[in-house]
């Protein structure tokens, strides 16, 4: 099925026509407005640093102003006599408690505050407790630290050097920056493939640091009970009851006292899944002083300390035959993880799922190996929507490709076309070991081509190439790999990733059905309630969902990796199913006939052949819960859990076309067209689709051309505010112009597969190769991102580089 | 420092530090918690309230500035269950996910129609390039514009027939 949308924006949409469009409330799948707009447009909703509780208290964190130092020493008594101050705490002070370093989610630990030495610019180094925010700024002024100077680690290519400074002096016996290594594929079989091959391609191809920067910073209250020793944490956090879990184990506090409550999130891409030094001294500190404790980060301090992306240093080869056919694919990459390995990957998948670097084609053999470094830089890696480490992975292939179409001179759209896995061909095994479960690639790309008149674009590029004008076109075709487990390959510390979802028919008919994962703007409290109104036909109005919550939920490891439709949406699908089941079960009681003489017509059973006997779902709800007899053997109510383990990801994809236009004057990129035809199987609702989609392209026009998190040569973070690190606004982005293929997902019940991270990884290739595209009269054949206008012109002038 | 000022059609007065912040003081002082605090630099313009009209990022003003003005915040937007036109048009076509930038999209984009009722695409891009969104794209915020700019469209004419309506019985 392929279906194009209506172009965007037209301001020729009467808001009558949408109005009607709207008032439907669909029973199930479709599009319909979200539950949590209501609030949100009021400014009613509840985000974490809009809690006040009586009695809360502010902290502040010191940061370290070196990227690498020795701490000497540290004053604190001009802080402490502060009129307002409750109490300044440094990492000698948690060392005493055994608190000063906690686990990261990749076995490496991290420094709460610093106590031997500060390892990257702005690293922690001391709290405030203060009456007000204010009191607590000030008395950071008053903290006196005396460091001595260390010799950074900034360049990642010679972190490894023999001479070069040791940053993870607290690993014992550690006498290198080596992190990790780790490959995968056959390298053997590849080399055989290059050594047989007509052609290869070679190209070094850099994914430098970026950062989700969601709009709303990460902060927290920690309010711990003096009493009953029970800790409610308030916080920023899109895994809940991973976080619940791990807090047990760093701060010994018994896992059933402890409840973390995730409020309205402001935006996570990745970055509210790690849990970082903040959340861990607000605890501490509401357990020193038993008030609650707010702390809220500043965008400074969420630029250069949670959670990076990408810093991947990947040379990527192609083995092809000289008529098109990619035969293999390798690449080594040199992965920048920063201080700490904080990255939120799988314990099994160092590297994440960037073993999907095959990309949506047939391969005779592929291979990639992979060295990771430790920097005076902050931690991170998994993030910025990256569906762990696809991001990567995608723009490599989808980057060598433009690149191998560039060497043999052909167009870069039939380059993909004569390499793309066959439909008959799935589930199709990679050669890396990835089983994608269903996939129709070709129609979704020509589908693509159709929207963009792609053949009358390159008619118009050949034009403007006369008359010296640059105008590009640049293609992408991704597969994504999301929706991790299964739990027996995927985790976070050993906490399988599988999630729970209960569902309670309450006796009148109405709904709750409590979930695992947690929105940051995803829409679940209208998606979830789309899932459990398909299956059991209880209108979505009469459904509540309830998520966020660790003491009112089920346990399940939360959203990020686009997870929450795979997993949890499986996991609402199969629980509604349960309780349906049930329900058909109470049904022939009522009607007095076998369970198997009954059909299911979404929100009632009727007897098969007499549609005049029938039970609505609200009247079974009254009977289950009522004062009357149940068929033999039944137990009273109308609910059920379930823990879902998904038997594989899913692999949505899509295909994107990026037209650019570049001013030859001033080097300047503009984004004039881009057409994205996403495939995400069964849809739940479309418009919350597009507008992932949307955002994701936004993400992509950012890293492409404006975005990067860089240092000078002493650690420095050039990027510390929104001043200078870029993100696009209005401006720089087009009207977008999407369009969906459907093709379900075989193992996932209702055939969903995630989107919610697809554009971001997706569109990044497509607009470098436009860029590249547009700068083919000057003999470009690749060149890094950022594509800012200065970048473009040396590369206009020959004198392109490295951004790192 | 005493201050005061007209916040959502109510006369607030407090007594603050010089230093503080307009954006504080609404969301602490006022505990209207609607307008959000993202920045600190005037780039990503969540914080954004009307004073007198005219959208500015509190987080760049001191409260003492507002001292004698009227100030708008999104909780001042609906009337009573009623829902200003931008907010109903913002739920309409999609224009927020996360909901973090929206209360300073929905100042700015209320200003915008006050001043042009009837803006073109790169009028509205043009209004919101001092803000940030992460989630939408700005393309349904786009939407949201128009479809707040024709539904107040259409309650003008409603409005002038009724009125036509009205005087021409008054003739009969």
């Amino acid at each position: 099925m392929t279906v194009t949308e209506p172009s965007p924006g037209a301001p020729a949409v009467s808001s009558s026509d949408v109005l009607e469009d709207n008032d439907q409330k669909p029973m199930g799948f479709g599009r319909m407005l979200r539950k949590e707009d209501p609030r949100l447009v009021r400014g009613a909703g509840t985000f974490t640093d809009d809690i006040k509780l009586k009695g809360m208290l502010h902290m502040e964190i010191l940061r370290s102003p070196y990227a690498h130092a020795t701490i000497l020493s540290i004053d604190k008594s001009a802080a402490e006599a502060h009129p307002d101050v409750i109490a300044v705490v440094t990492g000698e002070d948690l060392a005493a408690h055994n608190l000063a370093w906690m686990p990261t989610l990749s076995n490496d630990v991290q420094s709460v505050l610093a106590t031997d030495k500060v390892r990257f610019q702005h690293q922690e180094v001391a709290f405030v407790v203060a009456k007000n925010k204010y009191a607590a700024r000030d008395a950071l002024e008053l903290i006196d630290v005396e460091y001595d100077m260390l010799e950074p680690v900034v360049d990642v290519r010679k972190a490894l050097d023999p001479d070069s400074p040791i940053i993870r002096t607290d690993l014992e016996g550690k006498t290198d920056n080596h992190c990790f290594d780790w490959e995968t594929g056959d390298a053997a079989a590849t080399q055989a493939v290059f050594d047989d091959a007509d052609i290869v391609v070679k190209q070094e191809i850099i994914y430098p640091r970026v950062h989700p920067a969601p709009m709303e910073t990460c902060a927290c209250v920690a309010d711990m009970d003096p009493i009953s020793g029970k800790l409610t944490l308030y916080s920023t956090t899109q895994a809940p009851h991973a976080h619940r879990t791990v807090y047990a184990l760093v701060a010994g506090l018994p896992e059933h006292k402890i409840r973390i409550i995730a409020p309205d999130i402001g935006g996570g891409f990745g970055g509210k899944v790690p849990i970082y030094p903040g959340y861990v001294c607000a605890i501490v500190a509401s357990l020193l002083i038993g008030k609650p404790v707010k702390w809220a980060e500043d965008r400074t301090e969420n630029l250069v300390s949670t959670g990076f992306a990408r810093d991947y240093i990947m040379v990527g080869e192609i083995a092809a035959s000289k008529d098109g056919k990619i035969r293999a694919v390798r690449t080594n990459v040199l992965a920048d993880h920063g201080a700490f390995n904080g990255v939120a990957s799988p314990i099994k998948y160092p590297a994440g799922f960037f073993g999907v670097f095959t990309g949506s084609y047939d391969l005779e053999a592929a291979h990639a190996s992979m060295t990771a470094v430790f920097t005076n830089k902050a931690p991170g890696g998994v993030a910025y929507a990256c569906s762990f480490r696809i991001t990567e992975a995608v723009y490599l292939i989808e980057r060598m490709v433009d690149v191998l179409a560039y060497d043999l001179e052909m167009d870069p759209a039939e380059l993909r076309l004569k390499n793309f896995i066959q439909p008959e061909q799935f589930p199709y095994e990679t050669k890396t070991g990835w089983v994608y479960d269903s996939g129709d690639y070709e129609p979704t790309m020509k589908l693509a081509m159709d929207m963009a008149g792609y053949d009358e674009l390159r008619k118009e590029q050949a034009e403007k190439r006369e008359r010296g004008e640059l105008m590009g076109i640049g293609i992408s075709f991704f597969t994504e790999a999301v929706g991790a487990g299964p739990r027996k390959d995927m985790d976070i510390l050993g906490l399988g990733m599988a999630d729970g979802c209960e569902l309670r028919i309450h006796p009148t008919g109405k709904a709750v059905v409590r979930l695992s994962v947690k929105t940051q703007g995803q829409g679940h409290e209208t998606t979830f309630a789309q899932i459990i109104a398909e299956e059991i036909g209880i209108p979505t109005d009469d459904i509540d969902v309830v998520h966020g919550d660790t003491d009112n939920t089920p346990f399940g490891l939360g959203t990020y990796g686009s997870r929450s439709t795979p997993v949890s949406g499986a996991a609402a699908a199969l629980v509604a199913r349960k309780v349906r089941d049930k329900a058909q079960i109470i049904a022939s009681g009522m009607l007095e006939v076998s369970v198997a003489d009954l059909q299911w017509d979404k929100g009632s059973f009727s007897v098969k052949g007499d549609p005049s006997q029938s039970v609505t779902i609200q009247d079974i709800a009254m009977k289950a819960h009522g004062a009357g007899d149940l068929p033999e053997g039944l137990e009273g109510g109308l609910e059920a859990q379930i823990c879902y383990n998904p038997e594989n990801l899913t692999y949505p994809f899509g295909a994107y076309i990026c037209v650019v236009d570049i001013d030859s004057g001033t080097a300047e990129v503009k984004v004039r067209r881009f057409i994205a035809v996403d495939d995400c199987g069964t849809q739940i609702n479309p418009m919350i689709i597009e507008g992932q989609v949307h955002g994701g392209l936004t993400d992509g026009i950012g890293m492409a051309l404006m975005e990067m998190i860089s240092f000078d040569e002493n650690g420095n973070c050039l990027n510390s505010t929104l001043m200078d690190y870029l993100i696009p606004t209005a401006m720089e982005v087009p009207d977008w112009e999407t369009g969906h293929t459907v093709t379900p997902s075989p193992h996932h019940p209702i055939g969903a597969k995630g989107v919610g991270e697809s554009a971001t990884v997706g569109s990044p290739p497509a607009v470098v190769n436009a860029v590249v595209d547009a700068l083919k009269p000057y003999g470009i054949r690749h060149a890094d991102m950022p594509l800012t206008p200065s970048r473009v012109w040396e590369a206009m002038q020959g004198n392109h580089t490295a951004p790192i | 420092m005493q201050i005061s000022m007209e916040v959502n059609g109510d006369q607030v007065s407090a007594d603050v530090e010089a230093r503080t912040l307009l954006v504080h003081f609404i969301r602490e002082e006022l505990e209207l918690t609607g307008t959000h605090w993202g920045c600190d630099t005037s780039n990503c313009g969540t914080c954004v309230v009307l004073i007198d009209g005219v959208p500015v990022k509190s987080c760049t003003q001191l409260a003492a500035m507002a001292g004698g003005h009227k100030v708008t915040t999104v909780e001042g937007l609906a009337n009573g269950k009623e829902l200003d036109p931008i907010q109903e048009g913002f739920m309409q076509c999609h224009g927020l996910q996360c909901g973090f930038c929206t209360p300073g999209m929905l100042m700015t984009t209320r200003a915008l129609l006050d001043k042009n009722p009837n803006p073109d695409q790169a009028e509205i891009r043009e209004a919101i390039s001092g803000q940030i969104c992460r989630c939408t794209g700005y393309t349904s915020i786009i939407r949201s514009v128009h479809w707040a700019a024709n539904k107040e469209a259409e309650m003008r004419e409603t409005a002038v027939s009724v009125h036509a309506g009205a005087v021409g019985g008054g003739a009969a």
